[in-house]
């Protein structure tokens, strides 16, 4: 018997398994197979009580995405149910998950980036509660009861968020990295604007808000907690005059011919 | 990162006997410190007690006792909801100024009031836990008297420590003489003048601020003053945005005729704590409020500071941007 050769077909169960466990390894698992020997050993140390983690969301093993109850397998784990993208999930993160961790890595949203993991780029801004924010220092252990929007939940099916379409219109990006970051901050900038609040570069913070009035410094400090290794900041500037004005900014770019 | 246990409670006292039992506990505000100093091993709490959900978010007048006609600022207000609150732009541009001077507006709108002034120095040599660092542990020297102390003090720093406290609402507090309300053991509130509430280094730099292990900030008092029309903060630093003070000043001024009544000067990026400018602020008293007056203020400040290796030029940008904050303050606090 060549054991050594013996693919293993998982239960999408066991799939869902292997996710809680090792995550990393699951892809590989899928496709490539290991010994099943290795499998059951793996069971026995982890704990045969993990076989009653029978639970999963069907449409979201692929996106690994895990509803559970259970607490076997997670040191400190801390339950959360909220709001992402309008879908409600109710998931067991380990307390030291960011936000931006569990979305990627368990959620399957992988639009949201991360750039320094500290705080320092923007690449990892969602919008929480309306407000946008980091969530590469944001605990999934806070979101508790929240709603979260990131880039994925900004179009309307098929139609782009305005923000989307002037990012491309305006050829706001080279390499891309950045880029969701900067649409999810630029949304929320516009409510920010909306709301009269004020930033640092404001001529006169003591005028009540509804005078302020969005000037390129204006854009370009609001902005400033997006950076962009690329250096596409007169284009994502473009784009969001265009949205906040609501009146067409010349494209500075063409085709060539 | 470490593991750790997170547990929430929206009971103040609580809180307050959870790091009274727990000498490993630490509260957790908006995250955007604590975090990124737990990602990088500086801080390793085995809990964190997530304090968001206490009722201390609230920005409110003070109707009664020696801080009446003051504002009261709720230590879990976020710094975004501080800098925008229309009483706290009116009457205290300075402090709005401050806050929107620093970070981003993704990190205002997550850090707290409370967390703002307990954050830790950001000296790379307390961050970077390969290099010896009294502030992170105790007795390990300093490794930044003697290396790239380009960010560090000139006012206020020992052998054992030159690390200064980077927050920019701090800077506007001490100025406008704030006062910390805190919440200690057995339900026991006290107040703490803010000049008193952080510390310079001395033999034990480990500890930033007077505050006892299991108290908790609730509130941070403004007394009511007359500097609304005159006040400034000028942030000078290395990029225009997005980055932490080489020199920061917060100048206040409330003038009778044409002479000065009243100024108040801080600075950041210059001490282990807010540095205030007394020694300027006697100096501008019942003087003219002119460019040759604030150079002369400015000037005698600046003597008493002593410079490290890398960081003489903070001496001459501390002169100018005094200079030119008060004769913004002058011009009506405007940004130009
Ligand atoms: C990239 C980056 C750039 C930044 N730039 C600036 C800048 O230019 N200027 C500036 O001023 N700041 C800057 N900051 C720092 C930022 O302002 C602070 O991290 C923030 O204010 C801390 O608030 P928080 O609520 O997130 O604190 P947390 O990280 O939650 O807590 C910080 C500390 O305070 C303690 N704490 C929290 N709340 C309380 C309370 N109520 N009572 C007692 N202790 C408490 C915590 O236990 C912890 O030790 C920057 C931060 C980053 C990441
Ligand atoms: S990844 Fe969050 S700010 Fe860089
Ligand atoms: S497009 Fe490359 S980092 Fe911004």
């Amino acid at each position: 018997m060549k054991e050594g050769n013996e693919n293993l077909r998982l239960t999408e169960a066991e799939k869902d398994l292997f996710n809680q466990v090792m995550p990393e390894d699951l892809a590989e698992i899928v496709t490539g197979g290991i010994q099943r020997r290795h499998f059951l050993k793996l069971l026995t140390v982890t704990g045969g009580a993990l076989l009653a983690f029978q639970l999963f969301d069907n449409h979201e093993v692929f996106a690994q995405s895990l509803i559970t109850n259970s607490t076997v397998g997670i040191e400190n784990g801390v339950k959360v149910a909220f709001m992402v993208n309008g879908q409600k999930k109710q998931i067991e993160v380990d307390s030291r998950m960011t936000l931006l961790d569990t979305l990627r890595e368990r959620l399957g949203l992988t639009g949201s980036k991360k750039g320094c993991d500290q705080g320092q780029c923007g690449a990892c801004t969602v919008i929480v509660e309306g407000r946008r924010v980091l969530s590469c220092l944001t605990l999934a252990a806070t979101c508790e009861g929240k709603s979260v929007t990131t880039i994925e939940g900004l179009a309307n099916g098929l139609e782009l968020h305005a923000m989307q379409a002037a990012f491309i219109k305006h050829d706001s990006f080279q390499c891309g990295y950045c880029t969701s970051g900067q649409i999810c901050s630029a949304v929320a900038l516009m409510t920010e604007v909306k709301n009269g609040e004020a930033s640092y570069v404001t001529p006169d913070i003591r005028l009540p808000g509804h005078s302020l009035r969005l000037s390129d410094d204006e854009i370009r400090e609001r902005m400033s907690g997006n950076i962009c290794r690329c250096g596409a900041y007169p284009n994502i500037n473009n784009a969001i005059k265009e949205v906040y004005s609501g009146k067409d900014v010349p494209q500075t770019w063409q085709f060539s011919s | 990162m470490r593991p750790f246990k997170y547990s929430t409670t929206n009971d103040i006292n609580v809180a307050v006997k959870m790091l009274q039992v727990k000498g490993h506990a630490k509260l957790l505000g908006g995250g955007t410190n604590i975090l990124d100093l737990m990602k990088e091993d500086v801080e390793h709490p085995e809990e964190l007690i997530d304090i968001t959900g206490l009722s201390y978010t609230q920005i409110k007048s003070i109707s009664s006792g020696p801080n009446a006609e003051g504002i009261s600022i709720g230590a879990l207000c976020k710094n975004t909801d501080t800098a925008n609150d229309p009483i706290i732009r009116q009457n205290f541009p300075l402090v709005a100024q401050a806050i929107l001077a620093g970070a981003s507006a993704q990190i205002r709108n997550m850090a707290t009031n409370g967390g703002n002034l307990n954050q830790r120095t950001r000296c790379s040599y307390f961050y970077d836990i390969a290099m010896p660092c009294n502030k992170r542990e105790p007795g390990a020297g300093c490794a930044a008297i003697e290396g790239i102390n380009k960010m560090h003090a000139i006012f206020g720093w020992s052998k054992d420590c030159v690390a200064v406290h980077p927050s920019d609402l701090c800077v506007a507090l001490v100025a406008l003489d704030a006062i910390v309300k805190v919440m200690g053991a057995g339900g026991k509130e006290r107040l703490i003048q803010f000049s008193d509430y952080h510390r310079l280094p001395g033999t034990d730099p480990q500890k930033d601020n007077n505050l006892q292990q299991e108290e908790i900030i609730t509130e941070i008092q403004l007394p009511k003053n007359n500097f609304a029309s005159k006040s400034y903060y000028l942030k000078v630093r290395d990029r225009s945005s997005y980055a932490f003070a080489l020199v920061s000043v917060a100048a206040a001024i409330e003038m009778a005729g044409n002479q000065i009544k009243q100024v108040r000067i801080a600075m950041g990026g210059v001490s282990h704590k807010p540095w205030r400018a007394y020694e300027a602020e006697q100096f501008l008293i019942n003087k003219t409020p002119d460019e040759a007056n604030f150079n002369l203020a400015a000037e005698l400040e600046m003597r008493n500071a002593k410079p490290l290796k890398h960081n003489k030029f903070k001496v001459e940008l501390g002169i100018r941007t005094m200079v030119r904050a008060l004769t913004q303050a002058m011009n009506g606090g405007k940004h130009t």
